[in-house]
């Protein structure tokens, strides 16, 4: 009986089995036909002149939903133009992956939309991307500052046109209590100190930082540092060239803790507050002012029952020690991986004022384009911060988003961490610099 | 009579019972036809332990021999980093707070509520919404708990118990968070303040207060006024040196600015208080003194309201996860010893009844004792469980204290895939908590193994 029984589960065993291998088989087929179609797309570029009707080139990027749509009216404009059909392709967040991969496959998009620097670096390095002097160099010298000139290169070279930018110097406030306590915006670091000690006068918690997450308090170390120590130290620092001992950093971390330790200032519970709990409180009416980039807009819209532009304003982060006006922030940059050439062409109407002017205009986007008309940007607060960006004398991407991220990208260590039993107990820049240093050293191998 | 209590404990570890199934089989057919059988029947089982278990196990330990890339062979040098680094040995530490404390206090809440529920009307309903919890996964209980911890009591629960029962007992004041300026006249003591110098018959004290908004103060304040000199008596105001929309000079009696009524002003000389006023409601004060006195402004006005406790600070955030641990696992403990209960002979809790035992003297003397094998699988079952803990530590902590509540599952994840990616060295963590679950499972094996004989 029991053997019965046994064969007859081997003969069903032996069944799926085959059943599971012909799945396997389809699968695989399966794969094999995705893989022929992607490249045939991929070789309809190439060849053509001015007028590029009829070809198709790809653009990749990381945006989706209203994001997306935006950009694809951009695109829309370029087929106008040329004639050329543009597909988009959007990757979700790890786009180093998607484009990893389809490099691998030998059959990347033509054109990348890359929200990170590094990533840029990473791909000139495997020889994935082509130099764009020729394309786009002279755009690019006539509508942006030297900066982003320098961002966009490699070793010196061209490889990428900065098409959208994120302000993170920004400090938003609540002018209703900056009125009760009768103080106007700061202009300076010493400002920002006086006018949180009057707000503290008055009654108002001045300050909420979000302690919770470390990424908002690298922000302040950022913007801050930028300042006192001006762009060729900070450069120094992302690369580790100079020690996070340095005199300079322990001038930074000694400007905030001016500022975390002064009395009744910080928000007694912003070390475990989270970055949109620091923005609720602020415009839920428990605290003045909250400092990050320019999507705090976003959080306060969505999550408060503020008003951007009448219950919510912003000003810049104040100048430390006299600096000029300097931005700290982030961006995405187009680069290009193919040698079609109306891909080229793309790259080069991305470098125009005329194309970022029509993201511009539909809000949710800043370009670093300094001959962009700003006055087509919907709202004003949008166009100050967008003007702020492009009148700096100085931009640099946000540093913790360029060291290693074990040091500045991951939660309970690193920065993060020591910023944030710094904020907790501000009392020692000195020991807080010699913890980072001893991250740093770790993390940089 | 202990054979019961220990059937009792096997059917909680469930398992081992199977062994006795093959000599009946062995009635069967030849040899060579059983072994295929038997081929067939263990093939399954076998290709599962080897993928799921035997394979993941080895690949680890040889990966925890090789670097960051996987391709440099290393050795022993990621153990020895792991063991040499501060973060771990400090997760390590946390991971011995955890193994010591919540294994027994989730078996101790587990029996009381086990006896006790023994004896209640409405057990099972009872048994019911304490088991509950184990329905709930991990990360929501984790989430659950992290908005328990909020530390503003309008929005924590624990935080809003504590300051409602503290409210109870002593409230906060009408000028709570009041204080003075750093250089003012008046200095900070508990519950108010107190001049920093003398005042003579005479003089006019002006004491200055700032930090609360200006339309928080009580209706009956007017605008602040400055009463003149009087001979052989102390005159001042109290009050608040902010008007709505600021201006005005520190420490002057500016226009818009108001008293601050029904503040208790005390003379004091030598320490003893000689006179006592209290402001009007324009703040002013007059003292009947005969020399000169400080001033001390004191009294339940001041006193601050409690804030609750941080519970996910540096200090608390170990025990708080553990208490939303106990909330999962208590209802787990409560039912298996509540079976072990049910298996103790009543004959043995009526005998030491009639002969004249007190119910604690039963409860400790007689069910403690027969409930122990089963308490001890109970604990050896949650060391093992505990060992591993990661979901809570992972989602209750905000960010500024992860550090402070890190345990050696939570280090493996973070050194193998957060920042560093360094996956050698996250084997070698992870084959480390490997060889530390190791004892409590061959307790556990042993257990089974001799309870089966």
């Amino acid at each position: 009986m029991s053997t019965r029984l046994g064969d007859r589960t081997g003969r069903r065993w032996w069944r799926l089995l085959g059943l599971l291998a012909v799945l396997a088989l389809v699968a695989a087929g399966c794969g094999d036909d995705g893989d022929d179609t992607g490249g045939g797309d991929g070789d309809g570029g190439g060849g053509g002149g001015g007028d590029f009707a009829g070809e198709t080139i790809e653009v990749a990027a990381v945006w989706s939903g209203a994001e997306q749509e935006a950009f694809e009216a951009v695109l829309a404009e370029f087929t106008d133009r040329t004639g050329a059909e543009v597909t988009f392709t959007s990757t979700g967040d790890d786009i180093a992956t998607v484009i990893g991969n389809r490099l691998e496959g030998g059959d990347p998009p033509d054109v990348a939309v890359l929200p990170q620097p590094g990533l840029m670096s990473d791909l000139v390095a495997d020889g994935a991307l082509q130099p764009i002097e020729e394309i786009a160099g002279s755009e690019v010298d006539e509508h942006y500052s030297e900066d982003w000139r320098t961002l966009g290169s490699v070793d010196d070279t061209l490889y990428g046109v900065w098409f959208k930018a994120a302000n993170k110097s920004t400090f938003w406030y609540r002018p209703e209590a900056f009125e009760q306590a009768g103080v106007e915006p700061p202009e300076t670091w010493d400002d920002l100190q006086e006018v949180a000690t009057t707000i503290a006068e008055s009654g108002v918690t001045p300050l909420a930082v979000a302690g919770g997450d470390g990424w908002t308090l690298t922000d302040w170390f950022e913007n801050v540092y930028l300042r006192v120590a001006g762009p060729e130290k900070y450069d120094q620092l992302v690369a580790h060239e100079i020690p996070w001992t340095d005199e300079s950093v322990l001038t930074a971390l000694t400007h905030l803790q001016e500022l975390w330790s002064a009395p009744d200032v910080v928000h007694p519970e912003s070390n475990g507050m989270s970055f949109p709990e620091s923005v609720t409180t602020v415009f839920r009416g428990d605290a003045a002012m909250v400092f990050e980039g320019d999507f705090v807009a976003g959080v306060i819209t969505d999550e408060t029952d503020a008003v951007v532009g009448e219950d919510a304003d912003f000003f810049d982060f104040p100048s430390v020690d006299g600096s000029e006006p300097m931005v700290v922030g982030g961006g995405d940059v187009a680069v290009l991986l193919t040698e079609s050439e109306a891909a080229a062409e793309l790259i080069r109407f991305l470098a125009t004022p005329e194309a970022a002017e029509i993201w511009a205009e539909i809000g949710g986007f800043t370009s670093p384009n300094q001959n962009v008309d700003t006055s087509l940007y919907p709202d004003d607060i949008t166009r100050r911060s967008a003007e702020a960006l492009v009148e700096a004398e100085t931009f640099r991407f946000d540093l913790s988003d360029l060291v290693p991220s074990a040091f500045g990208g991951t939660p309970a260590q690193g920065m993060w961490q020591v910023l944030q039993d710094f904020l907790r107990d501000p009392s020692d820049p000195q020991a807080t610099a010699e913890r980072l240093e001893a991250a740093a050293a770790q993390a940089y191998g | 009579m202990s054979s019961e209590v220990t059937d009792a404990g096997v059917a909680t570890g469930g398992g081992p019972t199977t062994v006795e199934t093959p000599p009946a089989r062995r009635r069967g057919g030849g040899r060579g036809a059983e072994l295929r059988v038997a081929l067939w029947f263990l093939l399954p089982a076998l290709l599962l332990l080897g993928a799921l278990v035997v394979y993941p196990i080895v690949a680890t330990v040889v990966r925890s021999l090789f670097d960051r890339s996987g391709d440099g062979f290393v050795g022993l040098d990621n153990y020895a980093d792991a063991l040499g680094s501060q973060r771990t040995r400090h997760a390590l530490r946390n991971n011995v707070i955890w193994v010591v404390v919540a294994p027994i206090v989730v078996a101790t809440i587990g029996l009381v509520f086990a006896v006790l529920t023994e004896r209640v009307r409405w057990a099972t309903a009872f048994k019911l919404i304490v088991f509950m919890p184990m329905a709930i996964s991990f990360l929501a209980a984790g989430v659950i708990f992290r908005l328990v911890y909020e530390e503003a009591p309008e929005r924590g629960v624990a935080n809003a118990v504590l300051t409602s029962v503290t409210d109870v007992v002593r409230g906060g004041g009408e000028y709570s968070g009041i204080r003075a300026r750093d250089d003012a006249e008046l200095q900070p003591i508990r519950h108010g303040f107190r001049s920093a110098g003398e005042y003579a018959p005479g003089d006019v004290a002006r004491l200055a207060l700032i930090g609360i908004p200006p339309d928080q103060l009580p209706d009956d304040a007017t605008e602040a006024a400055t009463p003149g000199p009087v001979d052989g008596a102390l005159t001042g105001t109290v009050w608040l040196d902010f008007a709505r929309g600021g201006g005005g000079e520190a420490g002057v009696v500016d226009e818009g600015e108001r008293g601050l009524p029904g503040i208790e002003v005390e003379a004091l000389r030598d320490g003893e208080v000689v006179a006592t006023a209290e402001t009007g409601d324009d703040g002013a004060f007059e003292l009947e003194v005969d020399g000169p006195v400080e001033l001390r402004l004191a009294g339940n006005a001041f006193r601050e309201p409690f804030r609750g406790l941080s519970w996910l600070g540096p200090s608390l955030v170990t025990p708080s996860i553990i208490g939303a641990y106990v909330w999962i696992w208590a209802g787990f403990a409560m039912v298996v010893i509540g079976a072990g209960l049910a298996a103790i002979p009543r004959d043995a809790l009526e005998a030491a009844r009639v002969d004249g035992a007190t119910e604690w003297q039963v409860f400790r003397r007689v069910t403690v004792p027969l409930l122990a094998p089963v308490l001890l699988v109970v604990v050896v079952t949650l060391m093992i469980n505990v060992l591993k803990v990661f979901d809570l530590v992972l989602v209750i902590p905000p960010g500024s204290t992860q550090y402070d509540a890190n345990v050696l599952a939570l280090e493996m994840w973070r050194v193998s895939f957060g920042g560093g990616r360094d996956q050698g060295l996250g084997s070698a963590l992870g084959v480390i908590l490997f060889l530390l679950v190791i004892p409590a499972m061959a307790f556990n094996i042993r257990r089974f193994r001799s309870e089966n004989r």
